[in-house]
């Protein structure tokens, strides 16, 4: 258990490059990666998905994003632009935007068209029907993609300590280039614990804010989704 | 250019390098997945089980896992073993399920008309169902082996070789046509499996072409 010495040493626990300190920093990416990828994301995907115009955009970024070395992407946009946050935030949007996108963009396009012909029926505008019926019945994919999308930055935000980063891939790096393994477990535990419960987070917010008629509709009986990649591989890129 | 044409042998090597950590892992993945797919398919238990502990293994990031093995399997941190390990066991968390979701998308029919046939189970997996299943399992091998070409890299930060090499010399010294450079031989390598993979699967799959041929000639 000599591994885990670091972790509970209560030392490591206070201070500017204490656990906690690291700990605000990746959770300060993340949630600045996501505010940004959000914005550009959701909207951008809800527009192709409704007009249906460029849908092979928003496919065909989620599935390159698959072979793009995440690392070389970090390393490159640090070496055009310089050290700081910039570089790095950069990239960790570059990443995030796309599983938002194909998730918004799916949701959309997959709402049941008898729901939107009903709607259309009942008189709703074009601008109603995708605020009150088709964002809705979307939700769950939305939020598909934006739990990959976490888990993508939280991944890729550890590795960003190698191009001086805060956050808690610094234990890793910090550790290995003092040949403290100890240090490199602690960070890697922690990183891990956190993406975690960041997923499961998410799954309880999916629980909250999905209508509850479309939790317990069977999957069986809706549309399959085709041509639309599972979001999920794509969050292990980095 | 000036750079790239003058380590050509360097980044053969290292693109050597790379295809055996990326590609061996995917290979004992889908192994090890078969059976346990066919396990998943088998039970509701075993499936509930299955999906929660791939969707976990899946979420910790691949830095940590690297990082971590070590300390489980007791190897020395930079020993190709647990970047090997890692990596199957992404590529396993993601082909058992797609593994049992491919089972179980067979036709009952068909497996019924197998069994009526006198197929025993081993050998109604082995002939039947399996092949059955090709499309299905090829599509997961595909992202498994794309993700694991571009993962492979993340382990130059703690001194792995591979492409990823290129990412961090050329962050050290300075060289932006070496990164440039990295990124597009990853990229290249991961179309060219890609269309690799999804040519044998043509290859072994000929009655999809015949099936498809007689479904519009009807």
């Amino acid at each position: 258990m000599n591994y885990l010495s670091y972790l509970f040493d209560a030392t490591h626990w206070s201070g500017s490059q204490g656990i906690p300190q690291r700990l605000v920093e990746h959770l300060g990416y993340t949630a600045l990666t996501m505010i940004i990828a959000l914005v550009i994301g959701v909207p951008l995907g809800a527009w192709i998905g409704h007009t249906g115009r460029g849908g092979f955009l928003a496919v065909g970024l989620a599935n390159g994003l698959r072979a793009l070395p995440t690392l070389g992407l970090l390393i490159l946009l640090v070496t055009l632009i310089g050290l700081g946050i910039t570089g790095p935030l950069i990239a960790l949007v570059i990443l995030a935007v796309p599983p938002i996108l194909a998730g918004t963009y799916a949701g959309v396009r997959n709402v049941d068209t008898a729901i939107v012909d009903a709607a259309r029926g009942m008189g709703m505008r074009g601008r109603e029907i995708l605020f009150q019926v088709e964002l809705p019945n979307a939700l769950p994919l939305i939020i598909g993609g934006v739990r990959s999308s976490v888990l993508q930055v939280i991944s890729t935000a550890t590795i960003a300590a190698y191009v001086a980063l805060g956050g808690l891939g610094r234990f890793i790096i910090d550790g290995l280039a003092i040949r403290d393994f100890p240090q490199m477990v602690a960070g890697s535990v922690l990183v891990a614990l956190l993406a975690i419960v960041a997923d499961l987070l998410l799954a309880g917010l999916q629980q909250l804010l999905v209508s509850p008629g479309l939790q317990v509709a069977p999957a069986a009986g809706r549309r399959r989704l085709r041509a639309v990649p599972d979001s999920r591989p794509a969050a292990q890129a980095a | 250019m000036t750079w790239v044409l003058g380590n050509l042998p360097l980044i053969g090597s290292l693109t050597l390098q790379h295809l055996v950590f990326a590609l061996i892992p995917v290979v004992i993945g889908l192994v090890l997945a078969i059976p346990l797919g066919w396990l998943a398919n088998r039970t509701s238990f075993g499936r509930t089980v299955t999906i929660n502990v791939s969707g976990l293994l899946y979420t910790i990031p691949s830095l940590a896992i690297f990082v971590l093995l070590p300390a489980i399997l007791g190897t020395q941190i930079l020993d190709p073993v647990n970047i090997v390990v890692a990596l199957s066991v992404y590529t396993l968390a993601l082909l058992v399920r797609t593994v049992a979701d491919a089972l179980s998308a067979v036709p009952p029919i068909v497996v019924n008309s197998a069994t009526a046939m006198g197929y025993k189970p081993v050998r109604r997996f082995l002939a039947v169902e399996l092949p059955l299943s090709v499309p299905v399992v090829l599509a997961g091998v595909r992202v498994a082996t794309v993700s694991s070409i571009s993962l492979v890299t993340v382990g130059a930060t703690v001194g792995f070789g591979g492409l990823g090499k290129m990412f961090t010399d050329g962050f050290q010294r300075g060289i932006t046509e070496e990164v440039v450079a990295g990124i597009v031989v990853v990229l290249v390598l991961a179309l060219v499996i890609d269309g690799l993979l999804l040519a044998l699967g043509r290859a072994i799959t000929p009655w999809d072409r015949i099936t498809a041929a007689a479904g519009r000639t009807r």
